[in-house]
């Protein structure tokens, strides 16, 4: 097959440029050092072939853009395949879709569903998540790019990176079985002490079996915590040596020259990062499935209630997924999660500058 | 006696010494540095001990490899987990049969082709999916395969939700490995005559391929552990289903889930064999991943 023909115009020229420059002279050789592909290096030092023959380019090409358009599609479809779902749901339901408490989709004919209690519960959990895991992820990343010993900082990044590997179920398990029951006296003192703050206040379930949002946050950092190390130390390697050595030389100790220069330098990496931690908190399902305890009563606020976040609710009904307008009330609230998780997303890729990815 | 007043310097020292407080809050500022990162590596030995403790039972238990749990009574403790980690590794297997061709595919599009607007959306669509809940991929999958094309709940839908919590991994880590080949062999290849698309099929893909398996290894290993996927698309089956196309198939994440509710000692002893199991399958696909990228570079 001709091959000069589906050169590139970069490529074209560049070949033409040699053979015009003189060099026709080292021509014959080059298909000896090429011998291993002598067919086609043979054909390539012959003059351009009459015959033009550009389909396998423009088929890979062609290929290689529908994989990358696949992916545009697939968010597309999936905004839409939920809300064409979710409409006739919202259309037949009886209570205010923002601000009812209630989730009742047990009679198909009398719909009753709201996202209020679910929204508290998500962004509590997910907040408290990122109260926990924000600073110590980046204590953790400052450790690893200025304060580890050079030598351990690969190996010791790699078990932090190890927490991302546990699977959510499994964080899920721990955190209702295991550590649940060690939380329960850290949860009575805030409870105690600080009882008057509504975070605090007691909440629409007991303590003492250790299922509150308290928990699901607790777990839900410990699984956000490798996103936002890895963002983090990320810009932090990226902090310019002038800047530290500059800060060095006006005798700044190592903590002032962290101050000065790298948290400065690194904001916008440590802000995407916790968004992405957010994005992860926020769409979390089996671990807080597992961890939070049910509710009779709806939540006010306090970090002691109980209840269902979106991705807990819809996982939790999973098995009655049969009729489509019940069924509809569950992917409403999908809809809105994909929404949540697209707005922080997106804020964190903007925070980012695309110079980071998590 | 005029040596001691020699002794004391003319002039004032130009360096003196760092003052209290900042060595005070230089160090304490160290010690937090130090304390954050073992409070990071609490919860990582806790879970991994406790899973450990608990499971190692069940795990060497005869049987736990090579049955199911066909006819076990809930309060026995009897069969394995043979056919949970059987639908374990066919979905991830299928999910990967897909979207790793498609992945790469789209990431020689972002690093080789793209240029202009698609490429910008394309990128930032990634980045998007990447933050899709798992959740939300399989209520997608329901909604469009089940609910609109009337399908049955299969390990196949399960597929379809693990592609698109894969696609975004694949894709990252094959474009960051694609973007570490140097210019220079691509334009070695073009000044020889050799077309664009077999460039990058015959040199640039080679070359990094050692950084594209392992990073699909983790991609995979990484899906395994989804649990959202498998409660809303694929029913529980105790026994073992080699049709993906039909029927209930347990994988190890739904064994978890469906022995939960299980009151019996001998349902928390397989919660936590199944955990422990999981996490081996896990662990084995990141040595793997380690080792692939250790004796393929090695070999260059």
């Amino acid at each position: 097959m001709t091959v000069h023909d589906d050169v590139t115009a970069a490529g074209q020229s560049d070949s033409t440029d040699r053979r015009v420059g003189g060099d026709t002279a080292q021509m014959p050789s080059e298909p000896a050092i090429d011998s291993a592909e002598s067919a086609d290096a043979a054909e390539s030092v012959k003059p351009i072939h009459p015959k033009v023959s550009n389909s396998p380019e423009v088929i890979f090409r062609s290929l290689a853009t529908a994989a990358g358009a696949t992916i545009v599609a697939a968010i597309a479809l999936i905004a839409l395949f939920l809300l064409i779902k979710a409409v006739p749901s919202i259309g037949a339901n009886h209570a205010n879709f923002f601000t009812s408490p209630q989730f009742d989709t047990n009679d198909a004919g009398n719909l009753k569903f709201g996202i209020r209690d679910l929204f508290m519960v998500t962004v509590m959990s997910a907040g408290l998540a990122l109260v926990i895991a924000v600073p110590i992820g980046v204590g953790i990343a400052l450790f690893l790019t200025q304060y580890a010993p050079k030598a351990l900082a690969r190996p010791f990044s790699m078990l932090v990176d190890l927490l991302a590997a546990v699977p959510s179920i499994v964080f899920g398990l721990w955190g209702f079985l295991v550590l649940a029951q060690h939380l329960v006296p850290v949860e009575k003192f805030f409870n105690d002490n600080l009882g008057w703050l509504f975070l605090f206040k007691s909440g629409n379930i007991s303590i003492d079996g250790g299922g509150t949002i308290f928990t699901a946050g607790v777990v839900l950092a410990v699984m956000i915590l490798p996103i936002i190390t890895s963002v983090s130390r990320e810009v932090f390697n990226l902090t310019p040596r002038a800047h530290i050595e500059a800060a060095q030389a006006l005798g700044a100790t190592k903590w002032e020259v962290v101050r000065m220069t790298v948290l400065p330098y690194g904001r916008s990496g440590v802000i995407a990062g916790s968004m992405l931690g957010l994005g992860r908190a926020l769409g979390e399902t089996i671990a807080v499935l597992i961890v939070l305890r049910t509710a009779q009563q709806p939540g006010h606020w306090s970090l002691f209630d109980g209840g269902y976040t979106f991705a807990s609710k819809i996982a939790s009904a999973a098995s009655e997924f049969s009729q489509a307008l019940p069924t509809g009330a569950y992917i409403a609230a999908g809809f809105v999660l994909f929404v949540l998780t697209f707005v922080v997303n997106a804020l964190a890729r903007v925070a980012a500058g695309g110079k980071v990815n998590g | 006696m005029t040596a001691t007043t020699l002794d004391q310097p003319i002039k004032a020292p130009a360096f003196r010494q760092i003052g209290l407080a900042r060595r005070l809050r230089n160090n304490i500022a160290t010690l937090v540095m130090w304390l954050c990162f073992a409070i990071a590596l609490v919860p990582l030995a806790w879970v991994l001990i406790v899973v450990a403790g608990k499971g190692y039972h069940a795990v060497i238990s005869s049987g736990w490899w090579s049955k199911s749990q066909f006819g076990v009574l809930p309060e026995q403790y009897a069969g394995g987990v043979y056919h949970a980690i059987y639908g374990t590794i066919a979905q991830a297997a299928v999910a990967a049969v897909i979207a790793i061709p498609l992945g790469v595919m789209a990431a020689i599009y972002l690093v080789e082709y793209g240029r202009g607007r698609l490429a910008k959306v394309t990128t930032f669509m990634v980045d998007i999916l990447a933050g899709v809940p798992s959740i939300v991929a399989a209520l997608f999958v329901f909604s469009l395969w089940i609910s609109t094309l009337k399908f049955q709940q299969s390990a196949l839908a399960v597929a379809f939700a693990l592609v698109l919590l894969m696609l975004p991994v694949v894709v990252r880590s094959s474009e960051e490995m694609l973007k570490l080949v140097p210019d220079e062999l691509r334009e070695a290849s073009y000044a020889l005559g050799i077309p664009r698309w077999k460039t990058i099929v015959r040199v640039v893909l080679p070359t990094a391929l050692p950084g594209m398996i392992s990073g699909m290894l983790l991609a995979i290993a990484r899906v395994m552990g989804e649990t959202a996927p498998v409660l809303v698309l694929v029913g529980y089956s105790s026994s073992i289903n080699f049709n993906l196309f039909q029927g209930n198939m347990a994988s190890l994440p739904l064994l978890i889930y469906q022995q939960l509710s299980n009151p019996e000692p001998a349902g928390v002893a397989r919660v936590w064999g199944a955990s422990l199991t999981l996490i081996l399958i896990i662990a084995l696909l990141y040595l793997a991943a380690g080792v692939v990228n250790k004796l393929l570079t090695r070999n260059r």
